[in-house]
């Protein structure tokens, strides 16, 4: 592949985190490349969303280094990791649904040039940009977001998340609870985040997801990465046999639903 | 239609509703559509219209006020002790009430974003102490009568018929070059613009319900200077709400709260100051009303002014859901409301009749609120 001798964009080693009795990461190494999708799949309470926690800043690890392109930094805080250019599309997409594209484009960050009132021409005119760039489809970017499919909306989150120079993009179960064209939207954006050289991760429980965009997939089991898949070299039942833990090989595709594990 | 079913209402209903409404009286009693019961009708709306302005900024956060009746009495009382015994000249005697305005409503806003307390229960506690603190602040007189040129000035000026079509002719200046100016901006960053027939036929509605407005209130005295302030409020907070970095804050807070703090906005921040705005606003147009009357008494505030400033608000199409409204709806629905009552008061009509019905607007007037919420979920559009 070539990827393993090039520097990761984002590297965390030796990651433990503990809740109370419960061991939630023991000791994970995780890293995304530049222009790479990695997928990170598994079962309930695997500790995927603890490690996209951690990534984004939101939990401390107990133990453990985190470096950005190459250079060890400390991350206190969700604010650390955002000014990494690291950012983080949860599942309840944070959106406010009375406002319209353009003002949740920019929610937070309006331009108005030092001044209390808005100009709102130059955050039309980039918000129309930057939703052309990445291929989303809306009727208009002064149309509300409340009036918008899952899809688009979706969309829209992810295009907040990126406009604003990311290098690395964390998505939490983005194509969850779409429907097959919709998910197709989505799925064709995560892949041109990956043209445009940004680091993707996707937590997914839908394995043919999975398959179709990631270039890697990191397997997670009781709170340690338990396997690492190229997807050109692997197949589902593999993938699914490290989810659940049964022994490669023994298992057959009827064992497990390998899509849509909740 | 498609946006009605869907639960966008806007502000065609409240229009056509008031034109009925008017047509309905004026059938009832013909005086009720002359130069002097609309002039009337004009100051009234002035001081409730005022308070409502700051109801909607409170509505558009998703929050409530309820003590935005007695505070206005309150902060009226305040005035009129500080000018009245006190011998305080006017304009102190005023900021001073609109600054005690501010105060409260920092309070309750620190109060309920702070302390986690509904703002119900924050004001509608306020309700009652106030109420308790203008008995305090009136002492043993009960009531006080104004007698001060500058504080009566407010509600009993009316332009000279040259200055009314001065101001009209500004207001239609500005709202033309405000429009051309923005189709301007938006051609130069090519941006779409609107059809120009579509733009054309609002101005000519404003131009001949400016010039309808003038000529009926030319006939009378002229333009009521609180119909001014009033509407100047109302262009005031409405530019704060659609175009500053605060309102658009303020829209956010009352969509999502948690995408607001996530997105980095200070959700308490904003709530306390519209809180205070809302009790400054409460202070101005107790102000006004106690100009009006010429007069603060114990009752001051009281009575039936907290249903009509709230129900103003929602005829107008504001929300009570939060996010989702126009600090013009202050403006209609207080016209809607006072038109109500001023028509029932023309008929004659009992007290009772009239509670009844105003209380029957109000349920209507929310429950298209509540129903077109209920289709915005239905189409999957919270
Ligand atoms: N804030 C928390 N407090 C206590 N336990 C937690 C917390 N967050 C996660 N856990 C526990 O850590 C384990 C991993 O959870 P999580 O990372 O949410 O798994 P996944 O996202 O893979 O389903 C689970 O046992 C979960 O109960
Ligand atoms: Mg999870």
């Amino acid at each position: 592949m070539g990827v393993a001798t090039r520097t990761p964009i984002l590297q965390l080693a030796g990651i433990s985190k503990r809740f109370g009795a419960v061991q939630a990461l023991a000791d994970v190494d995780f890293e995304v490349y530049a222009e790479e999708v990695v997928g990170l799949v598994g079962d309930n309470g695997a500790g995927k969303s603890t490690l996209v926690k951690t990534i984004a800043g939101i939990n401390v690890a107990d133990q453990g280094t985190y470096s950005f392109q190459g250079k060890a930094v400390h991350v206190h805080g969700p604010n650390d990791v955002t000014k990494l250019g690291v950012s983080t599309v949860y599942q309840d997409l944070a959106l406010c649904d009375n406002l319209d594209v353009v003002n949740n484009l920019y929610l937070g960050r309006e331009d108005s040039g030092g001044l209390p009132v808005l100009k709102e021409e130059p955050m039309e005119k980039r918000a129309r940009d930057v939703l052309r760039g990445l291929s989303v489809k809306i009727p208009h970017v002064r149309t509300p977001v409340a009036e918008l499919s899952g899809g688009q909306r979706q969309s829209v989150a992810v295009a907040r998340s990126v406009m604003w120079d990311a290098k690395v993009v964390l998505l939490d179960e983005p194509t969850a609870a779409l429907g097959v064209a919709q998910t197709r939207q989505v799925l064709d954006l995560i892949l041109r985040l990956r043209e445009r050289g940004l680091g993707v991760v996707v937590i997914s429980h839908n394995m043919a997801d999975v398959f179709e965009v990631c270039d890697r997939i990191v397997v997670m089991r009781l709170g340690r990465r338990v396997a690492t898949f190229d997807v050109k070299a692997a197949s589902r039942e593999e993938v699914v046999g490290a989810i659940t833990g049964a022994e490669f090989g023994k298992l057959r595709a009827s064992d497990a639903p390998a899509e849509d594990l909740a | 239609m498609r946006r009605l079913r869907e639960g966008d209402v806007g502000s065609l209903p409240v229009i056509v509703g008031l034109i009925l409404i008017w047509a309905v009286f004026w059938f009832l009693n013909p005086n009720f559509l002359t130069p002097r019961n609309l002039t009337n009708l004009a100051t009234q709306t002035a001081a409730t219209g005022t308070i409502s302005v700051g109801i909607v900024l409170v509505l558009l956060l998703g929050e409530i006020d309820l003590s935005v009746g007695q505070v206005s009495g309150l902060c009226a009382g305040i005035m009129a002790v500080l000018n009245v015994k006190h011998g305080v000249p006017a304009w102190l005697a005023i900021a001073s009430a609109v600054a005690a305005g501010g105060a409260i409503g920092l309070v309750q806003g620190f109060w309920f974003s702070r302390l986690r307390i509904p703002s119900f229960v924050v004001t509608l506690a306020g309700l009652l102490a106030w109420q308790g603190a203008l008995l305090l602040v009136l002492g043993s007189t009960g009531t006080l009568n104004l007698t001060d040129n500058t504080v009566d000035a407010l509600a009993g000026t009316y332009l000279p018929d040259w200055a009314g079509w001065a101001v009209g002719v500004i207001v239609i200046l500005a709202f033309a070059g405000s429009g051309l100016l923005t189709r301007r901006r938006r051609r130069a960053a090519d941006l779409d613009v609107g059809p120009i027939g579509a733009w054309l036929a609002g101005l000519i509605v404003l131009v001949i319900l400016v010039a309808a407005a003038l000529l009926v209130l030319n006939g009378y005295l002229g333009v009521p200077l609180a119909l001014l302030i009033l509407l100047g409020f109302a262009a005031g907070f409405d530019f704060l709400v659609r175009r500053t970095r605060f309102g658009r804050y303020i829209m956010a807070v009352g969509g999502s709260p948690e995408a607001a703090r996530r997105a980095g906005i200070s959700v308490n921040g904003i709530r306390v100051a519209v809180f205070a705005l809302a009790g400054v606003m409460a202070a101005c147009g107790g102000v006004l009303a106690a100009s009006r009357l010429l007069a603060v008494n114990q009752s001051s505030g009281g009575s039936d002014l907290l249903l009509n400033v709230i129900a103003a608000a929602v005829i107008g199409g504001t929300s009570l859901f939060g996010g989702r409204g126009s600090v013009w709806s202050a403006v209609t629905g207080a016209l809607v409301i006072i038109s109500i009552s001023n028509g029932m008061d023309l008929l004659g009509l009992p007290a009772s009749i009239k509670f009844v019905i105003t209380g029957a607007v109000l349920l209507a007037a929310v429950t298209i609120d509540g129903v077109a919420r209920h289709g915005r979920q239905a189409s999957g559009k919270a």
